[in-house]
């Protein structure tokens, strides 16, 4: 897994890391440890027993450098390499809780008092609100009982050309939302890269495992179609039935020690995905996330890819109400269609284009397009060397939800087109 | 450490429903535990201690049977012979191997059977002895419960067992001892043994009885005909035959800056627990239980938490059952719950509540609601006896609390369940009245 994203070095020492690590070797800072989010206030402040250790000699410099840098660099897969998109990495720390300033600080400087305490390898970490207790098994802190950060509350993935950042978002408890990104050859060698976008739905039982295992399935299963030689649409048809029966088969399985609900509902969540080759792109979905298509060139005009399987789509497209009005309703986000064993009847749509010039494809969550909803919108939030830095464009969108209020889980994959060779990929 | 992978031991499990989610800034999070002991065997069947008994053997038990021998009991002299054959069943029921003395109650604590400060060992020897022994009881003196108490507790705590059970049985009020003196011998024997408590005839005071059985962690019923006393002692045997473990606790662990609001047991009866906390360690504190055979209690616990920002979460309680053991460690049964608070701006999320929790709630209320209305009926304020007993009709019939709904209907006339109306009956049989006090704090379970 030399793609996966992985930290070059350490963000406490810059001592470099090997692919892998989940404590620096030099430091022992651990890399799967968030600081602290900006918003939170600790409930009850004690006096940190770690205050003591503050001031050690431990080096503790800013990371001043650009987003991680990726590994992909000059490692092409062979086509029949095992999908490299589902499994994801934790964060690195990083938040946009105001406007990104790129350059800047992609990120942040570790809490030194978490990375104390974290050290000596394998050790119970300290609570990230009260600082005081350890997190016992559960995720809970032992003194304070705050959940703490968990993995998937921010993941950011680049994988050759393209990449896709998922966040918490700042008024839900944890992210329902997943993706899966990936690339590959066709059988005639040209590269294709596949990105699926899912977001869980939160009135159902377990819809962050729904989202998962949706991503994964997708992904692998065009990942591996598309190297056999099948055509991009059908490929991605056949990822979003082969997503609909992994969530399906959730619905049989006993709920996780944490989701223990007397009342379960199917777990069900939407789905968008997007195939990009050289000259095709090809969307699919089920369900409210879309997809956009923003050209390099801003003069043409960017549009939206995807129609969505919702109240308000389909109030507008009966003649009922006119966009604004439906989108002001408060119905309008109930989805008329979705992934799960409780779905009537599973409709996967798909659509092909032939864009005559190069662009990003934005591949999101209604956590995004909240903020951003008409083509035009997109576009603007849109970095404009999109096409080149995926991965910060990523951030980017996510950022712009968060500043928008970040009222639902946010998840993003900037595609590039026309898919270029792996080597190609961006810096 | 026991070992609870054996098949005869019983196994803990515990299940939370509740509502997580609060609105920002909500505080209060409620939560139905159940705890169900499963897989030690059939009631009164052998099965196995965890700590001390290899399988086979039953676990090791001791029990105390307090039999009033007051003067009222020769009135009728049938309540004597009935109080007799009773006895001599539950001795019946008796496993053997199980530790046993019986009690004479009156103004002082006489020991009956085997007598000399110990307790007699079942076997088929020992079990005509002691109903031998019955024959020689008689009426004739006054009644101080507490000193029943501190007898039966010298003798249980002489045997070296695992389940210390008391049943006893009373007539009339406890009129030659202070009800101070009752407090303390009930203090004293908290945590020592669990008593099961029976008031005969209509002649004793309800609240002495419950309170008996509360503070003891025992069941409290009237058997208005002494013709029913030998039934309900087998059953009451048999059922403390059937414990398997004793002494175990409900252990509430809760974060800095919580306050817990209340526990109570919520089913079978509801029982008020709060105050019994002892302290276990930083943040936890042990409830007492009391002994578990197979079977299943629910309880209700509410937790204040600090307020908190929309999408955080924390863990409000942790729930685990132990066995205290006198040198401060415990011993952890293996159950374990969580409860959790999540704030959303999700207000239909946030606004529901729990169906367990709603239903126990009503419960819960549903008990207080006779308790003052008998209380009000008693003190002549008909009015407000009348609003609180309709109150408690109307409970009962939307919980589908049967049992009480029938009881109920033996001291008002009910006009009108859905909306509570009653009138008071001019005329209640004193048992009637009694056994709806009694029996006020059976719950049912929610339907399904």
């Amino acid at each position: 897994m030399s793609q996966m994203p992985q930290l070059s070095a350490c963000p406490s020492c810059e001592w470099p890391l090997e692919s892998g690590d989940r404590f620096c070797g030099a430091c022992g800072y651990d890399l799967s440890a968030l600081p602290p989010r900006p918003d939170d206030h600790p409930t009850v402040a004690l006096n940190s027993p770690v205050a003591a250790h503050e001031g050690t000699d431990r080096p503790v410099a800013p990371e001043p450098a650009g987003p991680p840098a990726p590994e992909a660099g000059g490692v092409p897969l062979p086509p029949q390499a095992p999908p490299t998109g589902s499994p994801v990495s934790p964060a690195s720390g990083v938040r946009f809780d105001r406007p990104p300033e790129p350059e800047e600080y992609p990120l942040q400087a570790p809490d030194p008092r978490v990375a104390d305490l974290s050290a000596p390898g394998g050790e119970p970490k300290l609570c990230v609100a009260c600082r005081a207790g350890r997190v016992d098994g559960d995720g809970y802190c032992e003194n304070c009982g705050h959940a703490q950060p968990r993995e998937r509350d921010h993941m950011e993935q680049e994988c050759g050309p393209l990449a896709a950042v998922s966040d918490r978002g700042l008024r839900h408890h944890r992210n329902e939302d997943a993706f899966g990104i990936g690339h590959t050859a066709l059988p005639d060698g040209t590269p294709a890269s596949v990105a699926i976008v899912c977001d869980g739905v939160s009135s159902a039982t377990r819809p962050d495992d729904a989202s998962l295992a949706a991503a994964r399935a997708a992904s692998e299963s065009v990942l591996a179609a598309l190297p056999r030689g099948t055509h991009p649409q059908q490929a991605l048809h056949d990822a979003i039935v082969a997503a609909s029966h992994a969530v399906n088969a959730l619905a049989d399985e006993p709920a996780t020690a944490r989701e223990h609900a007397p009342h379960q509902n199917a777990p069900a969540c939407t789905i968008v995905g997007a195939v990009v080759t050289s000259g095709l792109l090809v969307v699919g979905w089920v369900g409210d996330s879309r997809a956009y298509w923003v050209p390099v060139d801003r003069s043409s005009p960017p549009a939206r890819l995807t129609e969505d399987d919702s109240w308000a789509a389909q109030m507008v497209a009966a003649g009922l109400m006119n966009e604004a009005e439906a989108y002001a309703d408060e119905r309008a986000h109930a989805i008329t269609g979705w992934l799960g064993a409780d779905a009537y009847e599973l409709d996967p749509h798909t659509a092909s284009f032939k864009p005559d010039r190069p662009g990003v494809v934005v591949v999101c969550t209604d956590g995004l397009w909240n903020y951003a909803e008409a083509a035009q919108e997109m576009a603007e939030a849109v970095p404009a060397d999109a096409d080149r830095h995926p991965l910060h464009s990523a951030r980017v969108l996510v950022g712009h939800a968060l500043d928008g209020g970040g009222h639902d889980n946010v998840t993003v994959a900037v595609v590039p087109f026309p898919a270029v060779s792996q080597g190609a990929g961006s810096a | 450490m026991a070992n609870f992978s054996k098949s005869n031991v019983p196994q803990f499990s515990m299940d939370v429903y509740q509502n997580e989610y609060l609105p920002e800034g909500g505080r209060e999070v409620n939560a139905i535990v159940t705890v169900t002991a499963t897989g030690g065997g059939t009631v009164g069947g052998a099965v196995t201690a965890p700590q001390l008994y290899s399988p086979g053997q039953g676990p090791s038990a001791a029990v105390a049977l307090m039999v009033d021998c007051s003067g009222s009991m020769d009135y009728p002299p049938t309540k004597m012979r009935n109080a007799r054959d009773a006895t001599a069943a539950a001795i019946d029921t008796l496993r053997d191997g199980v530790h046993f003395a019986v009690i004479g109650g009156t103004h002082v604590a006489k020991e009956v059977y085997p007598g000399g400060g110990r307790v007699a060992v079942a076997d088929a020897t020992t079990r005509e002895q002691a109903k031998q022994a019955l024959r020689k009881l008689s009426a004739g003196g006054g009644t101080a419960i507490g000193t029943w108490l501190r007898l039966a507790d010298r003798l249980l705590s002489s045997a070296d067992v695992t389940i210390r059970h008391g049943i006893l049985l009373t007539d009339g009020r406890n009129e030659h001892e202070s009800p101070e003196d009752l407090r303390a011998a009930l203090d004293s024997c908290a945590g020592r043994f669990t008593c099961d408590a029976r008031g005969v005839g209509t002649d004793w005071e309800v609240k002495e009885v419950t309170g008996i059985a509360s503070a003891l962690l025992g069941t409290a019923d009237i058997v208005a005909d002494p013709a029913g006393l030998a039934a309900d002692f087998t059953r009451m045997m048999e059922t403390a035959m059937g414990k398997e473990v004793g002494d175990v606790a409900l252990r509430l662990w809760t974060p800095v800056g919580t306050t817990i609001k209340f526990v109570k047991q919520v089913a079978p009866t509801v029982e008020e627990l709060t105050d019994r906390r002892s302290e276990a360690g930083p943040r936890a504190g042990d409830y007492p239980t009391g002994s578990w055979g197979d079977e299943s209690r629910d309880y209700h616990v509410c937790v204040e938490v600090p307020p908190a920002a929309v999408g955080r979460e924390m863990l409000a309680a942790r729930v685990s059952l132990v066995v205290p053991r006198p040198d401060g460690t415990a011993e952890n049964l293996g159950a374990q719950g969580l409860v959790r608070a999540v704030w959303t701006d999700d207000m239909t999320a946030s606004t529901s509540i729990n169906p367990q929790v709603a239903h126990y709630t009503g419960q819960a209320e549903l008990a207080r609601a006779i308790q003052q209305g008998l209380d009000l009926r008693k003190a002549g304020d008909f009015d407000g006896a009348t609003a609180k007993l309709g109150r408690a009709v109307q409970l009962a019939s939307v919980s589908g609390n049967a049992d009480t709904a029938k009881l109920l209907a033996k001291v008002v006339d009910v006009v009108d369940a859905a909306t509570g109306t009653v009138r008071l009956k001019a005329k209640v049989a004193e048992a009637d009245e009694m056994t709806l006090e009694t029996r006020s704090t059976k719950t049912v379970r929610v339907k399904k």
